[in-house]
């Protein structure tokens, strides 16, 4: 991999984005200042971060009811983001999501979903109206192992392929659909060998190394734009926390646990910056400085934010 | 004014449709070399081609999710699931998708795409063929609901549904498909939520959609040889309602039958009622009656059948029960 200084710390930044965005939302739910339901991305940032950073602005992405991460990674504001979590009416999608439907059309965010599968199917949708339009873009439809069991995602790529579309297929294989064990859910340890039955190249790789994920991230990213149709990518990772915050976890073996925080993909980048003369661990320490102060500030102006009229549940039910 | 059927209507506003908006292209099952079982797309895709009427895999879900995306991104989908029963397979997509993403995203996307679906009994298709299950659409907030009766009725309406930027389930029904009528040349556009009055009447108010407005008008005939003079309204939009059409009516017949081809129980005549005995209770002069289906799968054998689907004879002893 040969990416220049810039990009390297912007990859680390947009990782520790994720994870202080994450742990801050954590400290608010359990304080009580949060309602709903939070399913925390920590563990996983390397994917969507690594994915991301190949994509442009026209670009696009589906997302999962696990969206935070994928959104920062895409560029979207976290001023917006927590006001929406904040159910306040200057987020994203004026309290009317909450943290599971947040999208920024703008830059190529079609939407978190909280049906499990249910992105993949809109993701080839929208690589079709790119191809129609004739836009020089591909799609990243993200989703985790619980959704590669679901008829959504065995029809998207199907139809991805059939009509040669620009859709990358990113499986955020975290080992549990919610409390369910892979072992128990499904018989194949890899996902990737999926795409087989569909004619699509199928790879797995370690989610959490940024650089492997921005890797195979670029060769799908290439071949879609090329012409050359759909990919599918396995990204083997851990989520930190459980399903959501409140989870017991009593499906998660303490010694898995264990030695999958020790692959903390952000530490582990961060002693590659260093070891390779990228940044000190003094610069490294900054970014999360500058970024930590960026968390506060986003939680200020939620919180500071108004709520929406109680009149607004009436509006945007249908476009006029 | 065109003489043509409703297969035909829903195959030439599609045409005319697709030559106005380059945006507007059709995905489903069977679509394109095909034509459609019944006809409802033969030629289009020797007029447009592959990327505009696109015969797709046996994914329902993938179809619906194709269409979705491709709204969010400014396409004008018309999605085919042939026959409404198959719209359970794809409901996650319909439900939980279409109908709420404006919503859910704060009015950040519009999701303009048609399912063009077909209701009804009468051909011997048996229970997974033959629903009548409207009503479930109309349950879902975002979503409108529109069913065409006449060939003139399809073209109005499914003008108005491609350009309309929600998304709309367009009913058709299948035993209408060589019902012939005279069609308005040129542009034809029925606003959605506008009920007709297919027969003016002074006594009683009989209420439907789809074929069964047929039915209601053919009662109405019989009934007027014996003295009573029915109004009988074709709702064309379930949702949204026309509610000022048929509160209009009881007033002036004080009397309301409501007939659909579907079962009875959480039939949206169930939901016409309620809102009439809310709205218009003073208008009535005798209790709401409903004809429907009995609450049974739809059976196959032809006796069976005929004894399922409401007759002419069950709207007309429903009009003098109330006289």
């Amino acid at each position: 991999m040969n990416l220049d200084r810039e990009k390297m710390l912007n990859l680390y930044e947009n990782m520790v984005k994720i994870r202080e965005f994450e742990e801050k939302a954590r400290e608010l739910m359990l304080g009580g200042k949060l309602a709903g339901f939070l399913h925390l991305y920590c563990g996983e940032e390397a994917i969507a971060v690594g994915v991301c950073a190949n994509l442009n602005d026209k670009d696009c992405i589906t997302s999962t009811h696990r969206g935070h991460g994928h959104i920062i990674a895409k560029g979207g504001n976290i001023d917006k983001m927590m006001a929406e979590l904040h159910g306040k009416a200057t987020g994203y999608c004026k309290g009317k999501s909450g943290s599971m439907h947040i999208a920024d059309l703008n830059i190529g965010i079609v939407g978190a979903n909280g049906i499990v599968g249910a992105g993949l199917p809109i993701a080839v949708g929208v690589a079709f109206a790119m191809r129609y339009k004739k836009m020089d873009n591909v799609v990243v439809a993200f989703f985790g192992d619980g959704a590669s069991n679901r008829g959504t995602f065995h029809e998207a790529l199907n139809m991805a392929s059939v009509l040669n579309l620009p859709v990358v297929f990113v499986c955020e294989n975290n080992h549990f659909g919610m409390s369910t064990p892979q072992s128990v859910h499904q018989k194949i340890k890899d996902i990737s060998v999926r795409g087989t039955a569909y004619d699509i190249p199928g790879k797995t790789v370690d989610g959490n190394d940024v650089l492997a994920v921005y890797e195979a991230a670029a060769q799908a990213v290439s071949r879609a734009k090329n012409g050359q149709g759909p990919s599918l990518i396995e990204c083997k990772t851990w989520r930190h926390y459980g399903h959501f915050i409140g989870d017991p976890e009593p499906y998660k073996d303490p010694e898995e646990q264990k030695k999958w925080l020790a692959r903390d993909p952000i530490p582990r980048f961060a002693k590659q910056l260093i070891e390779l003369n990228y940044a000190t661990q003094a610069e490294l320490d900054a970014i999360k400085d500058s970024v930590k102060e960026k968390i506060e500030a986003a939680v200020k102006y939620a919180q500071s934010s108004p709520d929406p009229l109680p009149e607004d549940v009436f509006s945007d039910v249908y476009a006029e | 004014m065109a003489k043509m059927s409703y297969i035909e209507a829903i195959k030439e506003t599609q045409r005319a449709e697709m030559q106005r908006d380059p945006n507007v292209f059709i995905a489903g099952e069977d679509v394109g070399v095909m034509g459609s079982a019944f006809g409802q797309t033969a030629g289009l895709l020797k007029e447009f081609g592959p990327q505009r009427v696109v015969d797709t895999p046996i994914s329902e879900s993938a179809i619906i999710g194709l269409g979705v995306g491709a709204a969010a991104m400014g396409l004008r989908p018309i999605l085919v699931i042939d026959f409404i029963d198959f719209m359970a397979v794809c409901m996650d997509e319909v439900l939980n998708q279409a109908s709420k993403l404006r919503y859910m995203l704060g009015g950040q996307v519009k999701i303009p795409l048609v399912i063009r679906t077909q209701i009804g009994a009468g051909i011997g298709a048996a229970a997974q063929h033959s629903q009548s299950l409207e009503a479930f659409f109309t349950h879902m907030p975002g979503m409108k609901t529109v069913a065409a009766a006449t060939p003139a009725d399809i073209k109005g309406l499914l003008t108005a549904a491609i350009r309309d930027d929600n998304p709309v389930m367009f009913i058709e029904h299948k035993t209408l498909a060589r019902l012939e009528g005279d069609v308005p040349e040129g542009d034809y556009v029925i606003p959605i939520g506008k009920a007709d009055i297919k027969r003016k009447g002074s006594d009683v108010t009989i209420l439907s959609w789809s074929a069964m407005v047929h039915k209601c008008l053919a009662a109405a005939e019989s009934l007027a040889q014996e003295g009573i003079n029915a109004e009988v309204i074709d709702i064309r939009s379930l949702v949204p309602l026309d509610k000022e059409c048929i509160l209009n009516s009881l007033g002036k017949t004080g009397r309301l039958v409501i007939v659909h081809e579907a079962v009875e129980t959480s039939g949206y005549g169930a939901e016409i009622a309620a809102m009439v005995a809310d709205q218009g209770f003073d208008l009535l002069d005798a209790p709401i009656k409903r004809v429907a289906a009995p609450f049974t799968p739809v059976p196959f054998s032809p006796v069976l059948e005929k004894e399922w689907v409401v007759s002419e004879e069950k709207i007309i002893d429903a009009v003098k029960s109330l006289f």
